[in-house]
């Protein structure tokens, strides 16, 4: 039965990929909470992922904004709506289109990185060197990144987000001739903190996403050049797939907690 | 000879991908000794010596240091064992990120040394012993194969060890380069009291620098004594090894 037993191996690979991460995972953080963190590399890190990421996020969010703020006006002008696109546009940014874009984005940039440099590592015996130095690797290579990837996805969310927010204004306004007041007043009434912190919640998760799936990756990557090739590509996928599939149970269980428009 | 070893590995048994390398492999290392580990590549000399230090566990036996099962350890509580013990790896393993001084002050890094003048002393008297001085601000990738054994050898001694392992130390390397890492053993040997563990193929380097020889042959211990032993002997596995004969017929 090749059919049946593809589904098995399908299937009980997911829940041994699920158990690695989730033992990563809890590895990573029984190490933050027994103090066993170098601040340094943490701040190293910080820089690798927060700041070098802002060109990506920015350019990300601000022709996302642009763009969507175009299409709704197109659609909402037929309907004389136009005042609605600035509630429109933003909420949508987010709730959904801000985390996730920046969750793509930063797996595809620093989620490939950490494999990659993890998985170098791993097969020319750097991390066997690590360990034979008495020095684990989880403390050394994978706090540093959890630790910076907390700090820095949920900023790195409001950053895209907000960028997106003052393109759509931009183009809503100055390009559109939608009235700024009028914008602005349905900005107000339709927006509340609860997007923001929806924002906020999804960049932290996808963070987490991001960050173990890759060092797992790297840790377990094999087989030389190749290996690491491997081991980098799968990263980017599987981040990518569990972001999307993430966001969609983040966002049912996030809209119980924070109903949209209801504040 | 001292009568208690201070490394007793019982019975190692290894499976890598259903192929058994090791099988039953038992030895005996005694302080201050250089013992000298031979076997054919790709016989689980390697991955014998990866047990040692707790990077690989065995699927039976015993490795016993200081009274602990190393096999029975965590890999946090080899921690404090692996203190203790070296290892300069094949290729050795240097951290392509770090230049050649952070490279050998990382292990004084990690075990608290703050203090920049003493790291830099150190670091300077670690490299003097491998003849490496002056190399301090140059990157792995442009050191030559043997530079980077030294700077490895320099990392694994920095902090000074009771035991340390070499994996094919003068594998791949130019006969001159070779003897000079053999004596750099030697010279290690006596000025730091080492117990030193040498897996290699290279019969030159084990004249040079053997107290004890063993030779692993499938997954087993074949022989096991002193260099004269070694070549005194007329057992046909050993000999082929010793002198360098192959099983196939000359065209």
């Amino acid at each position: 039965m090749p059919f049946a037993q593809f589904f098995g191996n399908l299937f009980s690979g997911f829940f041994v990929h699920i158990g690695q991460v989730a033992g990563l995972a809890g590895e990573t953080l029984a190490s933050i909470f027994a103090g066993r963190i170098r601040w340094k590399l943490v701040l190293h890190q910080v820089a690798e992922i927060g700041y070098r990421s802002q060109l990506v996020v920015i350019v990300t969010g601000a022709f996302t904004g642009a763009v969507f703020t175009a299409q709704a006006y197109f659609q909402f002008a037929s309907l004389n709506m136009e005042t609605a696109v600035g509630p429109v546009v933003t909420i949508s940014l987010f709730r959904e289109l801000g985390p996730v874009l920046t969750g793509l984005m930063v797996a595809g940039r620093v989620g490939a990185a950490m494999s990659a440099e993890i998985g170098t590592m791993k097969v020319t015996q750097q991390i066997d060197a690590l360990r034979a130095l008495a020095v684990n690797p989880v403390d050394y290579l994978v706090v540093p990144r959890a630790l910076a990837m907390f700090i820095s996805m949920p900023l790195l969310v409001v950053e895209c987000t907000a960028c997106g927010a003052l393109a759509a204004y931009y183009v809503a306004v100055q390009i559109l001739n939608i009235d700024a007041v009028y914008y602005l007043a349905n900005l107000q009434k339709f927006t509340d903190i609860y997007d923001i912190m929806m924002s906020l919640i999804k960049g932290f998760v996808f963070g987490i996403i991001i960050v173990f799936i890759s060092c797992r990756e790297g840790l377990r990557a094999q087989d030389g050049a190749v290996g690491v090739g491997r081991a980098t590509t799968e990263s980017v996928v599987i981040c990518s797939l569990c972001i999307l599939i993430a966001n969609f149970f983040l966002t049912m269980f996030l809209n119980i907690l924070f109903p949209a428009g209801q504040s | 000879m001292p009568a208690e070893p201070l490394i007793a590995v019982r019975n190692l048994v290894q499976t890598i991908r259903g192929q058994e390398i090791l099988r039953g492999f038992s030895l005996d290392i005694f302080k201050g000794e250089t013992l000298v580990l031979l076997g054919k590549s790709g016989g689980g000399k390697s991955v014998f010596l990866r047990h040692l230090i707790g990077l690989m566990r065995p699927v039976s036996g015993s490795i016993m240091f200081e009274g602990q099962d190393l096999a029975r350890l965590s890999e946090r509580g080899l921690e404090p064992v692996r203190r203790k013990i070296g290892m300069l790896f094949q290729d050795g393993a240097l951290f392509d990120s770090m230049n050649v001084m952070d490279n050998v002050a990382f292990p004084l890094r990690e075990r608290g040394e703050r203090d920049d003048k003493i790291i830099r002393e150190k670091v300077a008297e670690a490299l003097a012993l491998v003849n490496m001085g002056g190399h301090d601000e140059k990157m792995p990738v442009n050191l030559s194969g043997g530079m980077r054994k030294r700077v490895a050898l320099a990392r694994a001694i920095i902090s000074p060890p009771q035991v340390i392992l070499y994996d094919e130390p003068t594998a791949g390397l130019d006969p001159i380069v070779a003897d000079s890492i053999n004596k750099l053993i030697r010279r290690l040997q006596k000025q730091l009291s080492v117990t030193s563990i040498v897996v290699t193929h290279d019969m030159v380097s084990c004249k040079h620098i053997a107290d004890r020889v063993a030779l692993l042959n499938e997954g087993k211990r074949h022989f096991y004594g002193t260099l004269s032993d070694l070549e005194g002997t007329e057992d046909k596995v050993i000999r082929d090894f010793v002198d360098g004969r192959s099983e196939e017929e000359e065209d």
